[in-house]
């Protein structure tokens, strides 16, 4: 059984988000997601600066398997991006939840996080697939 | 449940991840096919492929049934042992399966085939060799181990005793000999140097845990994709099928047209193809990030193609791809990705062979 922090909020799409406090929030993909994927060869991260929208697709984890769309788990400026996966994309891999983070959200209203499901939601929905 | 092969349990422990390929469970892999490859191209690895199919053709007519069922010329074959790449093909010339066929004498040949066609080839070797006086023999009592890389044979004597090494060391790329109950050739579809292992089922694990203890990595099916593909190996079912020719397919070197007399399945649907002008198969090479994959649309100076298999390359750090084109195909061509057009190089397939560029 995968690893599902329970202090994370998720999104069906298979992203994680960590409420960093201060108004951020850190987006990854699932140590499930990052299974299903397997080794992970290219990141594609947005720019710093970006405005995204909920439901966008704004980065793309490309691995041996496929390529594959990662969506904006919340609507805000994209605040950082974890450069450090252009040359180690394998962190996704080995890391999912910690050094293999993909980029930082400003969210325009916090309360979205609700939208978000909990682990236990999440896990019931990865058990369906 | 799919069928199994003798190792089923041994890839379990070893921590596999096991996926559906074509009917039978097997290793995709065992945590990153990405350093099995690299296990592959840099030390030793070894892979499970005993779903593949063994059949053993023997009789008085065993080299003129081969001769008429196969595109290559098995009459080539003179020493013992001597392993020859070909195909059969249907009467269109389309590719029912390539293999390999090894010589032991004129009346004694064994052809390892793909599993993914397993039941139709066997009926159709079974249909062709019904006019010739021959047995096949599928050697279901055998299973296979690929164990590949440039330490292949200091692995491979590490586990075999000193009169059983002896048998073997030194022996020239692609030949089999018996030894002891083994059967052992220098075949494999890695690119790399290494071994391809015909031994008795229930000897398979023993032979398994023994490599493994001495370090060799195991491979599974992911690893083996993209090592084949660095290779410029085709995969069937993917680069070719029942609908390509070999001509299509980068084969044409194993289709003997000579000489002339010798007639073989497809012989005539070759001829006029090559008379006629044909597609061919290339490689393509994409040194910007993304990743060349299966099916998407290539363009080329007077048409448009296929990618027929594609992938990130472990060993090269960019993709590389094979495609049908057409034959008017320059050094450059765009390829579809991700509703963008990229460009890419068009080489011949074939992108790394014993750990080096060939590019």
């Amino acid at each position: 059984m995968s690893n599902i922090p329970a202090d994370l909020k998720y999104a069906s799409t298979h992203e994680w988000v960590r409420d960093e406090g201060d108004g951020t929030f850190t987006v990854g993909i699932s140590e499930h997601a990052q299974e299903l994927l397997g080794d992970m060869v290219f990141v594609e991260l947005p720019d710093v600066g970006d405005k995204v929208a909920t439901g966008d697709d704004i980065a793309v984890a490309e691995s041996v398997k496929a390529a594959s769309d990662i969506y904006a788990p919340m609507t805000g400026e994209v605040v950082a991006v974890n450069e450090d996966l252009e040359d180690a994309p394998e962190t996704v891999n080995n890391d999912p939840y910690g050094d293999g983070w993909l980029f930082r959200i400003k969210a325009d209203d916090s309360g979205e996080l609700d939208n978000l499901l909990d682990a236990n939601t999440y896990e019931a929905s990865i058990d369906e697939d | 449940m799919g069928s199994r092969t003798p190792l089923y349990d041994a890839h379990v422990k070893a921590g596999a991840k096991m996926v559906d390929f074509h009917g039978w469970d097997m290793p995709l892999n065992y945590g990153s096919q990405i350093e099995e490859h690299h296990a592959v191209r840099r030390d030793c690895g070894v892979f499970d492929v005993s779903h593949m199919t063994i059949v053993d053709v023997e009789g008085p007519q065993a080299q003129a049934f081969l001769r008429y069922l196969l595109a290559n010329d098995v009459a080539k074959l003179k020493t013992e042992g001597k392993a020859q790449y070909t195909s059969m093909l249907n009467e269109n010339g389309g590719v029912i399966d390539d293999l390999i066929v090894y010589f032991f004498s004129e009346t004694a040949y064994r052809m390892v085939v793909n599993s993914a066609t397993r039941d139709r080839d066997l009926a159709w070797i079974e249909k062709v060799a019904a006019d010739f006086d021959v047995t096949t023999k599928e050697r279901d009592d055998m299973g296979m181990l690929a164990l590949q890389g440039p330490k292949a044979a200091e692995k491979i004597q590490g586990v075999l005793t000193a009169e059983q090494y002896a048998e073997i060391e030194g022996m020239k790329p692609f030949v089999g000999k018996d030894v002891g109950d083994y059967f052992i050739a220098t075949t494999g579809y890695t690119g790399e140097k290494g071994y391809e292992i015909v031994v008795p089922a229930e000897q398979l694990e023993a032979l398994w845990n023994d490599l493994l203890k001495a370090d060799v990595a195991p491979c599974g099916l992911g690893a083996r994709d993209t090592l084949r593909l660095e290779a410029g190996m085709n995969l069937y079912g993917q680069d070719m099928d029942e609908n390509i020719t070999p001509l299509e397919a980068n084969m044409g070197w194993s289709v003997a047209f000579e000489p002339a007399d010798r007639n073989f399945i497809g012989r005539k649907a070759l001829e006029q193809k090559k008379a006629k002008g044909h597609d061919k198969l290339v490689g393509l090479v994409m040194e910007e990030k993304g990743v060349l994959r299966h099916g998407q649309k290539v363009t080329v100076e007077g048409g448009e193609g296929i990618i027929t298999s594609g992938t990130f390359s472990p060993t090269l750090g960019f993709s590389v791809a094979m495609a049908r084109v057409p034959s008017s195909v320059g050094d450059t061509a765009e390829v579809e990705m991700r509703k963008k057009q990229m460009p890419v190089k068009v080489v011949k397939p074939g992108f790394v062979r014993n750990g080096q560029s060939v590019l």
